[in-house]
């Protein structure tokens, strides 16, 4: 009961610290590395947390735990495609770009 | 096309019923949590029907076909990346909270030696999940990886950090 609190407790912990990434962050890309990073672990925990503490739900938030661990660099991904294909600036703290030479490679 | 030794690889009808039904009996056991005869009787029968009406769906996946080397492999490669993500979010949580926010972005091109389109699904996807990188674009063999603290802009180096510790285990599972 108290290890599953504690467990919770991390969880929301890392879920805070992903919320504040994504306030604190410049750019769009920054803030989707707050985003699913911070959230994987947050998520996780929380939901294993509320698993133990109630001992005949565990198997079933095992496996939503593991479903968003399948999901999450799926959704970050496609965002990061999308803004990257869109265009969307980065920010001043940037120091390489190498998206240009990456699009080089497409067209030979 | 596919090459010759790309599909050699890959599971096939019956390899991917072995898989659809694996799937589907351990996840009814971990939805119904019991192990009373009637409930497992029932798992098997459902899951045996989807597997033998799905197997033909599922071919362009391209499993591997297992091994014990491959299931060895794998597991040690799912301890792996849990370490790896535990150190992500470490990573991450510390360049939030630092004050003076130490973050060096940058957009780098890495190389994969990793053949299947599996395979490379799965470097993309972990290495979304590990420290500070994200897989934004694929194409070919190039993998274009946003890095929040980049330490070099060099194609092969970055390739050796972001990817080597992945990618070793990966070639193993994946090895025709």
């Amino acid at each position: 009961m108290l290890l599953g609190e504690i467990i919770t407790g991390i969880g929301v912990l890392f879920l805070f610290l992903g919320c504040l990434g994504i306030v604190r962050f410049p750019d769009v890309y920054n803030r989707l590395q707050a985003g699913t990073k911070c959230t994987t672990m947050g998520a996780f925990f929380t939901i294993v947390g509320v698993g133990i503490m109630e001992p005949s739900w565990i198997f079933k938030t095992l496996i939503i735990a593991v479903f968003i661990l399948l999901t999450n660099p799926i959704s970050a991904h496609a965002l990061g495609r999308a803004s990257c294909k869109t265009g969307v600036p980065l920010s001043d703290k940037t120091v390489v770009d190498k998206t240009k030479e990456f699009r080089e490679c497409e067209k030979v | 096309m596919r090459s010759f030794k790309d599909r050699k690889m890959r599971a096939g009808k019956n390899g991917n019923f072995f898989y659809l039904f694996g799937t589907l009996f351990v996840l009814w056991l971990f939805l119904t949590s019991s192990l009373k005869p009637a409930e497992i009787f029932a798992g098997v029968t459902v899951s045996l029907i989807l597997a033998l009406l799905l197997k033909g769906w599922y071919s362009n996946l391209g499993f591997p076909v297992l091994t014990p080397g491959r299931i060895c492999f794998s597991v040690i490669y799912i301890f792996v990346l849990f370490w790896e993500i535990i150190k992500a979010n470490f990573d991450v949580a510390y360049r939030v909270l630092h004050p003076k926010m130490p973050i060096k972005p940058g957009i780098v091109v890495i190389k994969t030696g990793l053949k299947s389109a599996m395979a490379k699904m799965f470097l993309a996807n972990s290495i979304t999940l590990t420290p500070g990188t994200f897989t934004l674009d694929i194409i070919d063999d190039n993998l274009l990886v946003h890095w929040i603290n980049v330490k070099t802009a060099d194609t092969t180096e970055a390739t050796e950090i972001i990817g080597g510790r992945f990618e070793r285990y990966l070639k193993r599972i994946f090895r025709p």
